[in-house]
């Protein structure tokens, strides 16, 4: 492979081997992945480029045409995010203190969790409306454009070696009880309760193309929009705007912000430094 | 020459105070946008990096945003727990899985760095007691850009800069009082080579 061509005589072709292999996708089997940020995209299909022992993107590109089982190794890359219980203790603390007392208003709640992947977040969110009475008359949906990491987020099982670290992320939380009592251990898994996940509704839902299937008074979607180009955000969060509740909310990751968004307008902030907002009347 | 549009930091163990001395020498004209990973510890104090800095140089700091722009004159840092990438005229972040047991990872910074601006990249790599940042370090060099790393014998911590000399041999190398100044001949040569 001719590695010291000019800089820009490779950033070219490498872009070009990428929009190939993105449009050869779409056509193919679907799905979309052409609004992607570039940077992260072109980090996940180059791992998965080694992984199948290839050199470049357009082998790539062959083998996913020939091969439906390689387009799945590639979905799972381009798809599973990582995550952990509690993540950021601060914001669950702040939707806990902020927005469940709004949720509480309605007799009969829906959350929906866009991007769920393995399902750390659906349990700890679960676990949090439960400690507040509100798990019983709530309906989490819980999507994912990947379907192994449904599968995982269904079995709510996580691993052992985890639960230290989400303890503590619990207890910063604002947790009210020992831990411990939501889940048992079975080998090197933690089996969590599944009267935590018995008004979840898991199913595959794409971001990019499937459309508003429910109007929500709580969607969550955090550190997924961050994968996407600033065009596919604005969609997306159209879709959000279509799927939610008059006085609905919309909470964010950390890092992500609607300032530079079209739609900033639409919504104030509930508590700015979580980036957890309400739509306006 | 190619234009200097985007200074890429690379440091860790003893960064703060390496960082802190390079921002230093530049002024608040400065012709570049600069983008930053600090190995740091996730659940440390929030934004902290970023005033210290900020008080104490003539540029902007402040912690990246999602797809927040990039400006001549604004230094962005990675937020403790997301890598940090750059695109065309903005950066963006990730989750992926930590390299190295970092995240931010400077290989990913230095990598995307190379892949968006090329040869009008320049990588810094400053002190720290790991690899990372070498394979990043590297990629800019092989895309014609620029590849600066302290001096390893006077540097607080040498593994970092050794290990990027060792993959970058081509490669600056400065002390770290010498870096600001250098990054400013550069971004000041090739703007008078602007029309």
């Amino acid at each position: 492979m001719a590695l010291r061509v000019s800089g820009d005589a490779h950033e070219a072709r490498e872009r070009l081997e990428i929009e190939l292999l993105l449009e050869a996708i779409q056509r193919a089997y679907g799905y979309d992945f052409r609004g992607y940020a570039v940077a992260s995209l072109r980090r996940r299909l180059w791992h998965r480029v080694y992984g199948e022992g290839l050199e470049t993107i357009s082998g790539l590109q062959e083998r996913i045409l020939h091969e439906p089982a390689c387009m799945d190794r590639l979905l799972r890359d381009l798809s599973i995010n990582v995550t952990e219980m509690f993540r950021d203790p601060s914001f669950h603390r702040a939707l806990r203190a902020h927005v469940f007392p709004l949720l509480r208003t309605y007799p009969f709640i829906r959350v929906w969790n866009a991007g769920c992947s393995t399902g750390e977040e659906i349990y700890s969110v679960a676990i949090a409306l439960h400690e507040e009475g509100l798990l019983e008359r709530t309906r989490i949906y819980a999507t994912d454009i990947d379907e192994a990491a449904l599968e995982r987020a269904r079995s709510g099982a996580f691993p052992l070696e985890r639960m230290q670290f989400y303890t503590e992320n619990y207890q910063r939380a604002g947790g009210k009880e020992s831990f411990s009592r939501y889940y048992s251990t079975d080998g090197n898994v933690a089996r969590f309760d599944p009267a935590l996940a018995a008004g979840t509704v898991f199913a595959q839902h794409n971001l990019v193309t499937d459309g508003s299937f429910n109007e929500f008074q709580l969607i969550v979607c955090r550190n997924v929009l961050i994968y996407f180009g600033a065009e596919l955000q604005e969609k997306v969060l159209g879709l959000f705007g279509a799927s939610m509740t008059r006085l609905g909310v919309l909470a964010l990751g950390r890092k992500e912000s609607l300032r530079h968004s079209r739609h900033a307008d639409e919504y104030e902030p509930i508590v700015e430094a979580e980036k957890i907002f309400r739509r306006r009347a | 020459m190619t234009r200097l549009e985007l200074v890429a930091v690379g440091a860790s163990w003893g960064g703060l105070r390496a960082i802190e001395t390079v921002l230093g020498y530049l002024p608040e004209d400065f012709g570049a946008a600069v983008v930053i990973a600090q190995h740091r510890q996730s659940g440390g104090q929030e934004g902290m990096l970023e005033h210290l800095l900020d008080a104490r140089c003539a540029l902007t700091v402040s912690e990246a945003e999602d797809k927040q722009r990039l400006a001549p004159g604004a230094v962005l840092v990675a937020p403790a727990d997301y890598h940090l990438l750059v695109e065309r005229g903005a950066v963006s972040l990730s989750v992926d899985a930590p390299l190295h047991f970092s995240r931010p990872s400077i290989d990913v910074l230095l990598g995307s760095a190379a892949d968006a601006y090329g040869a009008g990249t320049t990588g810094v790599l400053l002190t720290g007691a790991n690899a990372d940042g070498a394979v990043g370090l590297a990629k800019i060099a092989a895309r014609g850009g620029t590849a600066i790393v302290q001096n390893p014998e006077t540097a607080e911590r040498r593994e970092m800069p050794e290990a990027a000399l060792w993959a970058t041999p081509e490669a600056r190398v400065l002390e770290l009082e010498q870096i600001g100044p250098a990054l400013v001949e550069l971004a000041a040569s090739s703007a008078g080579s602007l029309p």
